[in-house]
């Protein structure tokens, strides 16, 4: 088995000021008067770790510790500020429902849009289409403006968009809440026929239980480090003696 | 099986110069840019009755209640109305695209958090848009000169020219108000109380003969938007050619801004992700 995402190394810092500033206002008024202070932030530190090809590899710890930041790495939303990260193969991330949809546009053109969103091109979408609107079982729907969809219409048009070809790297940020029960068992069926065929899963879930169920090895991070990498159930129990 | 391209390496220690790596990404992005321009177009029109017609009927309307207050008080401007239009093109161009790189950034937090795309791209389909509209916008300029007796002359084939600079400046100055505007929320706000301040302090509803002439030399050396509306004007308005430092130093000007405001945006832009 191959590593898909090498850490190596990571830390991520930033300077935030040491008391909320939130206007542009206070900011030049605090500014002049010197008041602000700066200090430096580590959302993550030296942090190193592997995931292999296949794995579906958990992440866990407390708010704030680190776990959003790490699945943005791997997103490359986010760039670290010391070290060295490598993610071989096609990322996809499950967005948060709806995300980059606009409700004027046609459920058609919404696919496109969001589908150019995820850095697909005009030809790839066009191979796409047919796929992606069978899924969602929006068919007759599909030249309708998206504001006459219902949330379970929206949240089934996402989910197809963005899992309509096998990603070799799946980001799942929480857990799946797209529409019904019925459509969450499909949903749930095609991301474990995508793990079957080898996709990397990772997962940041505050449910120890999503976590238990679905993940092969898991991570736990406190105050931006890695406490642990192993067996879910000692990780589990380790974040859990922790509290 | 993997392609090469999918594999993403980044190495803190020797990471590509970010500008021009943005630049890159932009290109590969195209598609997306295409599509958010469109939807901004499309949305725009979708519900309205007139549609397109819209784009080119409310610069008018404004220029007509602008004619019908000023016409008497600015008479010695020939074509007063056509005067007002074409300004007002250049500047709703500005004004108009530079506020939507930062309403459509913030727009797109909730994707920029969770996906990669280049982070201009947002900018650039409000650049993109602005630059339609004011093509369309050009039509009813060009009969409104008709109804006046402005004569049309063949410089207007000059006007790609003051398009691309304006274009130049406003991405510039969008990306940097965005910038700001992603640290400060209230800087939204206080962005259209400068429009609206910077509009009256740039010749677009008054000749700038009335302008005194301390204030004059203020404005045209310290505004950029002066010698920018200025060029739009002059192939259309005052049908002529520019002289050459009539382009070159709004050109300069709006290469500065634009070299700036995208250094800037680009090196603050990998915290956005983690304050948006």
């Amino acid at each position: 088995m191959a590593e898909k995402i090498i850490l190596n190394d990571i830390t991520v810092s930033y300077k935030i000021p040491s008391e909320r500033i939130s206007t542009f206002k206070e900011y030049i008024i605090k500014s002049i008067r010197r008041q602000i202070h700066h200090r430096q932030f580590y959302a993550l530190k030296n942090i190193s770790l592997e995931i292999m090809e296949g794995e579906s590899f958990g992440v866990i710890g407390h708010n704030g510790a680190g776990k959003s930041t790490t699945l943005k790495l791997i997103a490359r939303v986010l760039a670290p500020s010391l070290g060295r990260i490598e993610v071989r193969g096609k990322v996809s991330p499950l967005l948060e429902i709806g995300a980059g949809f606009h409700p004027e546009l046609t459920g058609r053109e919404n696919i496109y849009l969001n589908g150019a969103l995820l850095g697909f091109s005009r030809r790839e979408m066009d191979e796409k289409f047919d796929s992606i609107v069978e899924f969602s079982e929006l068919n007759n729907f599909i030249d309708a403006p998206m504001r006459t969809y219902s949330s379970g219409m929206w949240a089934r048009l996402g989910f197809a968009v963005a899992t309509d070809s096998q990603p070799d790297i799946l980001l799942v940020d929480e857990v799946l809440a797209v529409g019904d029960e019925q459509f969450q068992q499909k949903c749930f069926s095609r991301i474990e026929r995508f793990r079957q065929n080898g996709t990397t899963i990772v997962i940041v879930a505050h449910s120890m239980e999503t976590i238990e169920a679905n993940c092969t090895r898991v991570c736990w991070i406190d105050h931006g480090e890695v406490k642990y990498i192993g067996a879910p159930d000692i990780a589990i129990t380790k974040y859990r003696s922790s509290q | 099986m993997l392609e090469k391209n999918l594999v993403y390496i980044y190495d803190a220690a020797k990471h590509p110069f970010q500008p021009l790596d943005e630049f890159k990404q932009v290109i590969k992005y195209r598609f997306l840019i295409i599509q958010l321009l469109r939807r901004d177009i499309v949305t725009r029109y979708k519900r309205s009755v007139l549609g397109i017609a819209w784009t080119m009927l409310n610069p008018l309307g404004t220029m007509i209640v602008l004619s019908v207050a000023f016409s008497q008080v600015f008479k010695t401007t020939e074509g007063y109305p056509a005067y007002v239009l074409s300004g007002l093109l250049a500047w709703n161009f500005f004004s108009q695209a530079s506020n939507a790189s930062m309403v459509n950034l913030i727009w797109g937090e909730g994707l920029l958090k969770r996906i990669f795309l280049p982070r201009t791209s947002f900018a650039l389909a409000a650049i993109g848009t602005g630059f339609v509209n004011t093509l369309l916008s050009i039509v009813p300029m060009l009969i409104v000169m008709l109804l006046f007796n402005i004569p049309i002359t063949l410089t207007i084939l000059f006007l790609p020219v003051p398009l691309i600079i304006l274009a130049m400046f406003s991405l510039g100055v969008g990306l940097l108000v965005s910038t700001f505007a992603v640290y400060f929320p209230d800087v939204a706000e206080m962005y259209q109380i400068v429009l609206t301040a910077w509009m009256y302090l740039t010749p677009i509803i008054y000749p700038e003969e009335i302008l005194p002439e301390n204030i004059s030399f203020l404005i045209s050396t310290f505004n950029p938007m002066y010698s920018i509306v200025k060029l739009f004007r002059i192939p259309l308005y005052f049908g002529r050619l520019p002289v050459f430092s009539e382009w070159f130093f709004p050109f300069v000007i709006s290469l500065v801004f634009l070299v700036v405001g995208w250094f800037v945006f680009v090196f603050r832009s990998n915290e956005f992700s983690q304050k948006l």
